[in-house]
């Protein structure tokens, strides 16, 4: 079935959703910092998705090489996130997005 | 030489000024005596120079340039001394009255705590009235103006822990800030037009201003020039010499020490606008408005505040009222173009009213600072030598022949008679009743004071000091007295013939004696001293003077309680006269009080609302609303960031998509 073959723009498509979907998810999540850090997670993934599509794209590796050391940071980063949260949690008993406002003006 | 007359008292006031307090009280007073007996020795050399040397030089006069202070262009500010005989004559009054009342303060102020301060303010004061009377050009006899204007600012507030002596000082201050705006106009107006501020330049193109003319207002009320000059340089006259209206200020300038009122309250520097006047009188002829002005407030002056001497009861205020009275005199001669007689008076009043004061305070300390006459008399036996110097000076004063009143009053009341500038007739009229006047309140004055039965001592005094006799002052007071009361006799009858006859000023003094011919009236008349002197029999003054004295003695020895009498039948007319005919009552209510209510409109309006209300607390608060709004903006919550950051990465995202 050469018409369902996937094409640039599909992947495309699916990255922004996952970006949408991530962003909706940091603007309205008011509950969870743990489903706000997923969410980071989302942002890069789709950014990732990007990076890999347009690699087979074009034919160029550079996209996929980008893709490795953005994971590596995502890895990093997910693991300082869970640290801090940890720490909040031990500090204040709650992960609550709404109770964070200390630094309110 | 010259520079070291007005320099020598300089030095000794900021010495005595800067290291009296540490030195011993004796250093003051012998520093500025002998600064200011040396100035009057060289003063009296400069004199005898002009006097002897000069008629056989051909010299009228000597303008020395010592110093440029500025140069700005084709104008110079220079400080210099005009030599003439004017300004010798005034050198030597000014040195000399002022040694004698250095000498005499030596004894007044004895227990003074601010000894010192007071010998440094007078030394001062001596360099000021110098500095204005040999200047060579307007700008620095200002400053001397200035200056004697500011030691007698601080002499009168002396005593600062009184209250009424502080206001008085500052009531000084002030008035003499409203003469001398008039003053400044006057210099502004010849400079702007003559374009040079020195005397002799401005004497010989005084012609120049004749016919010009000046707008009071914008685009109309165009006045002669001269006249408005002359009017403003009269202006400040009549602040410094304390005429009428501007006169209220000299009463109460009693309130500093009675050397004070003798050195600047009456002999010199309420002289120092007689004094300016005569200088200027090549502008003054010039203008018959001006003249007029000076003539009819000069009458005023005279009659109105003789009429005001009669109700004192204070003695120092007698005696100043009395130098009001005479200033008027003097001014009458200058509005009637008889400058010299106007200088002949300010002479001879300079030495017998500094007598009076200096008697009268002789009086005060003998009697422990009481200055009410009715607490005084029968002090003749216990203090001969200042009753015998006082009465020569209330003779002097009153005009009796043969002493110095009598030679330089009586032409000025027959230049006025004389005269042909509007208002003389009234100036005539005013200045004779006023020598009857005279005589009424100075004999009223000696007779409280030094005849009848003794009055001080009373429940009063009830801290016992004051209980002894009251005893004669010791010689530094009473040897300035005699030397005055020598001057005071003998100033009139030897310089007469020099100063209004002869012609002891040249080209110092000069009036249009055409135009206006009251001089020359008086010159045509005589006949020589002994005429003059029987003549005055003839005419209603000495009379007049008589019938003073006679009825001071009416009414404060033969019948005391008529006077009473009368002040009770005529009482409408006794309060106008205990109240300053309300002038001082009008300057508090209206200007006072004006001035007030201005003020404070604008403290409210201008300062309370515009510069604190709107610009200064206003910034702050407009701030404190910005940051107050921008606060609501910053809540703290990471959703509230987060959706603004992904807003704003859209709105750039659509503004650079649309700018492709």
């Amino acid at each position: 079935m050469p018409g369902l073959e996937p094409t640039l723009t599909h992947y495309l498509l699916l990255a922004a959703a996952l970006l949408v979907i991530s962003v909706v998810g940091i603007i309205a999540n008011r509950r969870n910092v743990l489903v706000l850090l997923m969410a980071v997670e989302l942002v890069l993934l789709a950014a990732n998705l990007n990076f890999v599509a347009f690699s087979a794209h074009y034919g160029d590796l550079s996209g996929q090489v980008m893709t490795m050391f953005v994971l590596a940071t995502v890895a990093v980063e997910s693991a300082i996130g869970l640290a801090l949260l940890i720490l909040l949690f031990r500090r204040r008993g709650t992960i609550a997005v709404q109770t964070l406002s200390v630094l309110k003006g | 030489m010259l520079a070291l007359i007005p320099l020598l008292p300089l030095f000794a006031a900021l010495f005595v000024g800067f290291f009296g307090r540490r030195a011993p009280r004796d250093l003051s007073h012998w520093v500025c005596c002998t600064a200011v007996g040396l100035s009057f020795v060289l003063s009296a050399i400069v004199l005898c120079e002009v006097v002897f040397v000069w008629p056989e030089i051909g010299t009228q006069a000597e303008s020395v340039t010592l110093y440029t202070w500025l140069d700005l262009g084709s104008t110079q500010l220079t400080v210099g001394f005009l030599i003439d005989p004017l300004s010798a004559l005034m050198m030597t009054v000014v040195t000399l009255v002022s040694f004698l009342v250095h000498v005499y303060t030596i004894g007044y102020m004895k227990d003074d705590p601010g000894y010192a301060r007071f010998f440094a303010y007078i030394a001062f004061f001596t360099f000021s009235m110098l500095m204005l009377v040999m200047s060579n050009n307007f700008l620095q006899m200002f400053f001397g103006w200035e200056g004697v204007g500011l030691a007698s600012y601080l002499l009168i507030g002396f005593w600062y822990t009184r209250p009424s002596a502080t206001k008085a000082g500052m009531k000084a201050f002030l008035m003499n800030r409203v003469g001398d705006f008039g003053f400044i106009i006057g210099i502004g107006l010849l400079f702007a037009t003559l374009g040079t501020l020195n005397f002799e330049e401005i004497f010989a193109r005084a012609d120049e201003l004749q016919g010009l003319s000046v707008s009071l207002w914008p685009g109309g009320l165009e006045w002669s020039l001269l006249t408005v000059a002359c009017i403003g340089l009269f202006v400040g006259a009549m602040g410094k010499s304390a005429q009428v209206p501007l006169h209220t200020w000299l009463p109460d300038s009693m309130e500093g020490p009675t050397p004070i009122s003798a050195l600047i309250h009456a002999a010199t520097m309420v002289t120092a606008g007689i004094f300016m006047v005569a200088r200027m009188s090549p502008v003054f002829e010039g203008s018959d408005t001006a003249l007029s002005f000076i003539i009819i407030i000069g009458a005023t002056t005279a009659i109105s505040m003789a009429l005001l001497g009669l109700v004192q009861n204070d003695i120092k205020r007698v005696v100043a009222y009395s130098t009001l009275s005479q200033l008027g005199y003097m001014t009458v001669a200058l509005g009637a173009s008889a400058y010299s007689m106007a200088i002949f008076h300010l002479m001879t009043h300079a030495f017998f009213k500094a007598l009076l004061f200096l008697a009268a305070g002789s009086v005060i300390i003998a009697l422990h600072h009481e200055q009410d006459m009715r607490k005084m008399g029968g002090l003749r036996r216990l203090m001969p030598v200042t009753y015998g110097t006082a009465l020569i000076g209330a003779w002097a004063l009153v005009g009796l022949p043969p002493f110095a009143g009598f030679f330089s009053k009586e032409p000025i009341i027959e230049a006025a008679r004389f005269a042909t500038v509007t208002g003389h007739h009234y100036a005539y009229w005013a200045l004779t009743l006023g020598v009857f006047l005279t005589a009424c309140y100075t004999f009223r004055m000696i007779f409280m004071v030094f005849h009848g039965a003794p009055r001080y001592g009373g429940s009063s005094h009830a801290h016992g000091a004051s209980h002894e006799t009251p005893k004669e002052s010791p010689r530094v007071v009473t040897v300035p007295l005699v030397v005055l009361a020598v001057c005071s006799v003998l100033a009139g009858i030897l310089f007469i013939k020099p100063m209004l006859i002869g012609d002891y000023f040249g080209t110092a003094i000069r009036g249009d004696y055409v135009a206006h011919p009251a001089v020359a009236v008086f010159h045509a008349e005589w006949r020589g001293i002994l005429h003059y002197f029987l003549h005055a029999f003839l005419t209603p003054p000495l009379w007049l003077a008589l019938a003073g004295i006679a009825a001071a003695w009416y009414f404060t020895l033969s019948a005391p309680t008529a006077a009473e009498r009368l002040a009770r039948q005529l009482g409408a007319v006794y309060g106008v006269l205990k109240n300053h005919f309300y002038v001082d009552a009008f300057y508090e209510r209206v200007i006072v009080r004006g001035t007030h209510s201005v003020a404070s409109w604008f403290v409210r309006g201008g300062e309370q609302f515009w510069s604190e209300g709107v610009l200064v607390q206003g910034t702050a608060r407009l701030v404190q609303w910005g940051a107050q709004c921008l606060r609501y903006l910053q809540t703290g919550y990471l959703y509230h960031y987060a959706f603004a950051m992904v807003l704003g990465l859209l709105v750039l995202m659509t503004w650079w998509g649309m700018g492709r």
